[in-house]
């Protein structure tokens, strides 16, 4: 019988800097793996971290970390060359055949971007395999963005939209929330429409109200959720939310289901 | 098949299974009760008869024997790890129907939610389960209400009555132990009425969510989550590393026990929780009990045992809290 908990030696075989705070780790990893999963990194002595893949590769996983906590600061200490413990993917992921065909519109909040990243990546790269795609994304100022080059990389085939909430007075691209472009965007048909939406709680609950306004049904809204995943297998119970685990039913959720789900 | 011997007959045939298996059961600690000169009683190994408590109801629950209240995943040494071994014996646990009824939920979440779960799995394949009766309800518990004052997945039944004692083995193995005896029809005790009762609410809607009950019932937890630790049915827990202080490279992994009721639980990293209040987090143990869990899985998770009752330092009653919800949603 396999032992979920035993974690698997990874090595690092790149670091990407975005800001101070926000390193890429593109990790050696063999398996198949979806938008959206995530996996739990660990150090020993400091602990395990749920973290979304934010981009698939061959025989690579990329994690984009945020260093708010005891074992992502350890993480930080770690670059090429050296090892991190992984185990997974878990959780459902995002199923790129939902939006195939459809007018997308995927929108961010800054690390938020990270388990899109892998949707944007290949509507990027096959633009016709969907009507139209949209990235809305936003971060807290121009310091802070993420994936600055494969935002320019994608605005080559799909609409981006990257704003900033705070931004010097020189700043000429973008300002103000996510929400503030919604009203704009523009649709052959809005019933044709899907959205997917991820990041902090509250962006999360501001933007899709804003997406609602538009005319759009339940079913058209995807969302993810970042719930504390303590072993990704369903029986921790940290990330439990009524009568759905997080790490085995999400973490990504249409808005019918997640829309009935409250802490 | 039952068989009936006399009180010291079944004693020395205890004695020697507990050579053979290790066995789990209720026993009273003297003095280590919450109040001074207060027993308390609780699981322990016995390897002898009298050891084991079987009038009193245990404060804490039989699941420690099958899930340590904390549990070495890993021993790291740098890069390896190694895995402790599993149990070295067969191990009997003596529990009450309300419990027995708790182990299908345990095995729900650890063998059937999901991924299988190794360490549970290998503990609970190597263990059987004595029923211990229950001839007059407790005080606290509504285990009739919840449906669970019967069962019949036990290996061994075993009942002292005066200077005899009974036994119905179920368990082929564990028979063998008892041929010995006169046989005679035994059946369980199981009781048929508490004197709490609880009508659990039946149409929960978005609305029995807010209801103000959680609010006034939480005001007065003061998150120590003694309700969970002693609760059969409770089976969260934390990852925590631990480092060794004179080699700090090595170190364990493990799980420990952990409270929906207690700070923490739900913190991301960054410090964001999604159930800062109390009634919150009254409501949410509540609803797993009696409307999440069934939900998901088709039957309650509450089994009536009663002890969070018992056990809580604020006298918050869960079976009032749940009758109260119950009127309300009529």
């Amino acid at each position: 019988m396999k032992n979920e908990y035993i974690p698997q030696l990874s090595e690092i075989k790149e670091v990407i800097k975005h800001t101070d705070l926000e390193y890429t780790f593109r990790m050696a990893f063999d398996g198949e793996v979806k938008p959206g999963q995530f996996f739990e990194i660990s150090i020993p002595k400091y602990g395990e971290a749920p973290i979304s893949v934010s981009g698939i590769g061959d025989g690579l996983v990329d994690f984009t970390i945020r260093r708010v906590g005891k074992v992502t600061d350890e993480v930080f200490e770690n670059y090429v060359g050296d090892k991190l413990f992984i185990r997974g993917p878990y959780g459902n992921g995002f199923d790129i055949n939902n939006y195939k065909g459809k007018e997308i519109v995927i929108i961010g909040g800054g690390t938020g971007v990270s388990p899109m990243r892998g949707v944007i990546q290949y509507f990027a790269k096959n633009p016709t395999d969907a009507v139209s795609t949209t990235v809305i994304a936003g971060f807290k100022s121009p310091d802070d963005v993420l994936f600055k080059k494969d935002f320019e990389e994608w605005s080559k085939t799909i609409n981006v939209i990257k704003t900033v909430d705070n931004a010097p007075e020189e700043y000429d691209g973008p300002t103000g929330m996510v929400t503030k472009y919604i009203p704009d965007l523009k649709f052959q048909d809005i019933k044709n429409a899907v959205f997917i939406c991820v990041g902090p709680p509250i962006m999360i609950k501001f933007t899709i109200m804003e997406i609602q306004k538009l005319g759009v049904a339940d079913e058209q809204i995807w969302t993810s959720y970042e719930r504390k995943m303590c072993c990704g297998l369903g029986k921790c119970g940290h990330c439990k939310m009524d009568d759905k685990y997080v790490c085995l039913d999400g973490p990504v959720f249409n808005y019918t289901e997640a829309k009935e789900l409250f802490d | 098949m039952g068989y009936k011997f006399s009180k010291e007959e079944m004693a020395s045939i205890f004695s020697k299974l507990a050579v053979d298996y290790d066995v789990f059961a209720p026993v009273v600690k003297k003095g280590d009760g919450t109040f001074s000169d207060v027993d308390v009683v609780r699981y322990d190994k016995v390897s002898s008869l009298d050891e084991i408590e079987f009038e009193k109801k245990s404060d804490y629950s039989f699941k420690e024997a099958l899930l340590p209240i904390n549990e070495t995943i890993f021993y790291f040494t740098e890069d390896e790890t190694t895995v402790p071994k599993g149990p070295a014996k067969e191990r009997l646990v003596f529990l009450r129907a309300c419990d027995l009824n708790a182990v299908k939920r345990l095995d729900q979440i650890y063998l059937k939610n999901g991924f299988e779960d190794f360490y549970y799995k290998r503990t609970r394949e190597m263990t059987k389960f004595v029923l211990m009766g229950c001839k007059e309800s407790c005080t606290s518990g509504f285990c009739v209400s919840m449906g669970t004052n019967t069962t019949d997945e036990y290996d061994l039944y075993l009942k002292l009555d005066g200077d005899n004692a009974y036994v119905e083995a179920k368990d082929e193995k564990l028979a063998e132990a008892f041929k010995s005896g006169n046989e005679e029809a035994v059946s369980p005790d199981f009781v048929s009425e508490n004197p709490t009762k609880v009508t659990l609410p039946k149409n929960i809607t978005p609305e029995t969510m807010k209801s103000e009950l959680f609010k006034e019932y939480g005001n007065r937890c003061i998150n120590c989550g003694r309700c969970n630790f002693v609760c059969p049915t409770c089976t969260c827990f934390t990852m925590q590393d631990i480092f060794y202080k004179d080699n700090e490279k090595n170190g364990e992994r493990r799980r420990v026990w952990a409270s929906c009721q207690v700070d923490g639980y739900t913190e991301i990293a960054g410090g964001h929780g999604f159930r800062s209040d109390n009634a919150d987090r009254m409501r949410f143990k509540v609803m797993h009990k009696i409307h999440d869990f069934e939900k998901r899985f088709g039957y309650h998770m509450c089994v009536g045992c009663g002890r969070c009752d018992d056990v809580c330092p604020e006298y918050i009653s869960y079976s009032n809290l749940v009758n109260c919800l119950g009127k309300e949603c009529e």
